[in-house]
């Protein structure tokens, strides 16, 4: 769980998003955000907020969105093994990335998919041949059971070198 | 020929004609910058004019008036410096950064001040004469780490954004200690007696001399604003109130015997927003070449001018006093740095690894203004031997680490990387993985220091931003401005080409020569799967894929000595999503 001074700090900022409002946060709320809009999974990440369907998030979806990338700490580790698992472990870190790849939850990332977010991430100089093979080495190198998609194991499994842990946590001082 | 007549301008304008002639020099020949840095190749000129001089008039050259670099070189450099300075990461990084300016400055002084003393007990070195006190004011002057220098030669490097600014701040902070610290010792030097009451009136003065040159800064950088909110009719001088207000607080604080560098980068960084509110954009265009100009100019007299200074008379070479000045240096910043790292990392989770404390301990450079204040020293008769000393501090460092902290910071990073290169996929997901967190980290607004930001901004919105600027609209930031300006250039094109309604779903306009270009290529349609574990195949993916992935923000320095701000490539990066992104909405 996250700590109280925390929740309080990531309350101002839910109500300093919210120009006004005083209640929950639309799209357009995130996409004032400027540094948001020169990012390119800019639209992704906001979407990834706002449940199946829905156009508001309230702080208990934005608190839940965030806690994922919470730094895992040492003494949850050794946390008793049977009680459902914390929304920042490695594994849900995965899923969460996943989930923005996977438009169609399909539980696979499909070439077209991997295409979409290939050309969002890539300046104007690639052309759409050399994206695309690009495309297919990735999955061809993640690709185990020959269905030219990338599944969730497969994806975990390629980022099995990476250090999820720090790469998915936000730092908080002190 | 009425030279007389024309003397002092005429000659002023030869220098600045033969600095900027010098500059053109170096960047036709592409490669020397890269090796040598640019300071350097300016000493070595200035070197060979000081000779020439020498040569002629055989008599010892011009020696820098420190009063003219005081009053006239160094404003311009610190105003750029000020003015430009990405306030984000500056402020995130304050603490670390006053802690390394102060505690690690003062550290520098005593420790080289008293073992300079050590040395000069020596018998065998014929020093005794060099009382404590004169070895704790070298040590006060030779202490501090120059932003000219530093600037100068961290451009050649690129480290990450976080490094930069804190050597970058370390130096331009340090001035209120130097400044407290030599006049200190200078004074203690007239003193018959000293007394505890003065040391301890010392650091009071410390306080007073970096805030009094604070609120300098600060208040002429908001009668600045204040003005520019009237200057909608006479648009032409808007430009000139900024170098005015800035010249003054510097001039002000310099006057009240205040830090003036504090006082100049404080009145810049607090007019900038509400200013550039209110100016038109061709004045703000102007700015800032005019600052980045100036800032150019000044720099290059300052080295061309060190190196004249060298050649002369002035210097009694003391050879184990000055090598032992410039070990000790060496040693007590890099004992510094270690020492308040340590204490920087033990409160923070983002810790300065120590490929950076080496980066920050070997680029604590000294430069120009050591050199000023030690011409600044009372007569007395071991004056020369501190001004030989100081010479060769400035040389080693500009020379031998300005020259050779690029490659060893090339070869330190070439030993991290020597794990197995990443798979395409690894690099792909990877970055997928950076801006994922970027934005995260946006949208949670997680920096420490948020809540003073909060503070700070509750306060400006309230009342200066009603005080200060004309109009009350948010003040946009250059990505949102540049978002709007698009909107309407994307509306225009449109319904030029009447294809309202119907976009391309590729930005063809901006691929158009590079889709040709590879239709020349065979395009192999029928993707066998054995071409792609061709490793000349892969190799090229992974150059490619290297080249061409967006960045995430702050792995490169914001503020470069010789680009405009928005001529840069993030910059471009920033344009080429955004219009992406739009064309996909």
């Amino acid at each position: 769980s996250v700590s109280h001074s925390q929740i309080t700090r990531l309350y101002s900022r839910f109500t300093s998003l919210d120009k006004g409002e005083n209640g929950p946060l639309s799209r357009e709320d995130f996409q004032r955000i400027p540094e948001l809009a020169i990012n390119p999974l800019g639209d992704r990440i906001i979407n990834a907020f706002f449940p199946e369907g829905e156009d508001q998030v309230n702080f208990r979806g934005f608190m839940r969105t965030l806690a994922h990338f919470r730094p895992i700490e040492d003494n949850e580790k050794s946390k008793d093994q049977n009680g459902p698992e914390p929304l920042n472990s490695r594994s849900n870190k995965l899923h969460f990335a996943f989930r923005l790849y996977d438009l169609d939850k399909d539980d696979k990332i499909s070439r077209d998919e991997l295409l979409q977010v290939l050309r969002m991430m890539v300046g104007v100089n690639i052309s759409d041949e050399q994206l695309g093979s690009i495309a297919d080495r990735t999955i061809q190198e993640a690709d185990q059971d020959g269905d030219s998609a990338i599944s969730f194991a497969e994806f975990v499994k390629v980022l099995e070198k990476v250090d999820v842990e720090q790469k998915m946590s936000i730092r908080f001082l002190h | 020929l009425d030279y007389q007549h024309v003397q002092v301008p005429f000659e002023i304008t030869l220098w600045i004609m033969l600095a900027s002639l010098a500059k053109i020099g170096f960047h036709l020949y592409n490669k020397l910058p890269s090796v040598v840095p640019e300071s350097c190749l300016l000493i070595f000129v200035g070197l060979i004019m000081g000779g020439i001089i020498y040569g002629l008039n055989d008599r010892s050259p011009p020696v820098m008036d420190s009063d003219i670099f005081f009053l006239y070189l160094l404003p311009p450099i610190v105003l750029d410096a000020g003015y430009f300075m990405p306030s984000r990461p500056f402020f995130e990084n304050i603490g670390t950064i006053l802690l390394y300016a102060v505690v690690g400055t003062i550290w520098n002084v005593f420790g080289i001040g008293f073992s300079l003393y050590g040395i000069c007990q020596v018998k065998a070195f014929r020093l005794q004469d060099v009382s404590l006190l004169h070895n704790l004011l070298f040590g006060s002057l030779i202490a501090a780490v120059d932003p000219v220098a530093v600037l100068a030669v961290f451009e050649e490097i690129h480290v990450n954004e976080k490094l930069h600014i804190l050597v970058f701040g370390e130096s331009l902070l340090n001035d209120a200690v130097t400044v407290v610290l030599y006049k200190l010792f200078r004074s203690f030097c007239e003193m018959p007696t000293i007394k505890s009451v003065d040391v301890f009136a010392g650091i009071g003065k410390f306080f007073v001399v970096g805030l009094g040159g604070v609120l300098v800064g600060l208040s002429f950088g908001f009668t600045a604003a204040f003005t520019t909110r009237f200057t909608k009719d006479i648009r032409v001088i808007e430009p000139l109130f900024v170098f005015l207000y800035s010249y003054l607080s510097y001039l002000t604080a310099e006057m009240f015997h205040l830090s003036g560098i504090v006082a100049i980068i404080s009145c810049a960084m607090g007019m900038k927003r509400y200013v550039e509110a209110n100016i038109s954009l061709k004045s703000h265009t102007t700015v800032k070449y005019f600052m980045k100009m100036w800032s150019s100019v000044s720099d290059t007299l300052i080295f061309i001018f060190l190196g004249v200074s060298t050649i002369g008379e002035n210097h009694e070479w003391n050879w184990p006093y000055i090598c032992f000045t410039v070990i000790f240096c060496l040693i007590w910043r890099a004992l510094g740095v270690l020492v308040l790292t340590f204490f920087v990392n033990r409160f923070h989770v983002n810790t300065i690894t120590s490929k950076d404390q080496f980066i920050i301990a070997y680029g604590g450079l000294r430069g120009a203004i050591c050199f000023s204040l030690v011409f600044l020293l009372p007569d007395f008769h071991r004056k020369k031997l501190f001004i030989a000393a100081t010479t060769v501090v400035i040389l080693f460092t500009v020379f031998i680490q300005g020259m050779t902290i690029r490659p060893l910071v090339d070869l330190l990073a070439v030993k991290r990387k020597r794990e197995s290169a990443p798979t395409v996929g690894e690099q792909i997901h990877i970055r997928f993985l950076d801006h994922l967190l970027a934005g995260i980290e946006d949208i949670s607004g997680h920096w420490g220091q948020y809540y003073w930001k909060d503070k700070l901004e509750y306060f400006n919105s309230k009342y200066l931003q009603k005080i200060l600027l004309r109009e009350y609209d948010q003040p946009k930031s250059s990505i949102v401005l540049l978002y709007e300006k698009l909107e309407r250039k994307h509306a225009i094109e449109l319904a030029q080409a009447g294809q309202l309604g119907h976009g391309p779903a590729h930005p063809s306009f901006l691929c158009s020569a590079f889709l040709c270009s590879s239709s020349d290529r065979t395009v192999i349609t029928d993707q066998k799967l054995e071409d792609t574990l061709n490793p000349d195949v892969l190799d090229n993916m992974q150059e490619i894929l290297a080249r061409n992935l967006y960045r995430i923000r702050r792995t490169g320095p914001a503020y470069n000595r010789h680009t405009l701000p928005g001529d840069s490539e993030p910059t471009e990066q920033a344009k080429e999503i955004l219009i992406l992104r739009h064309k996909s909405l």
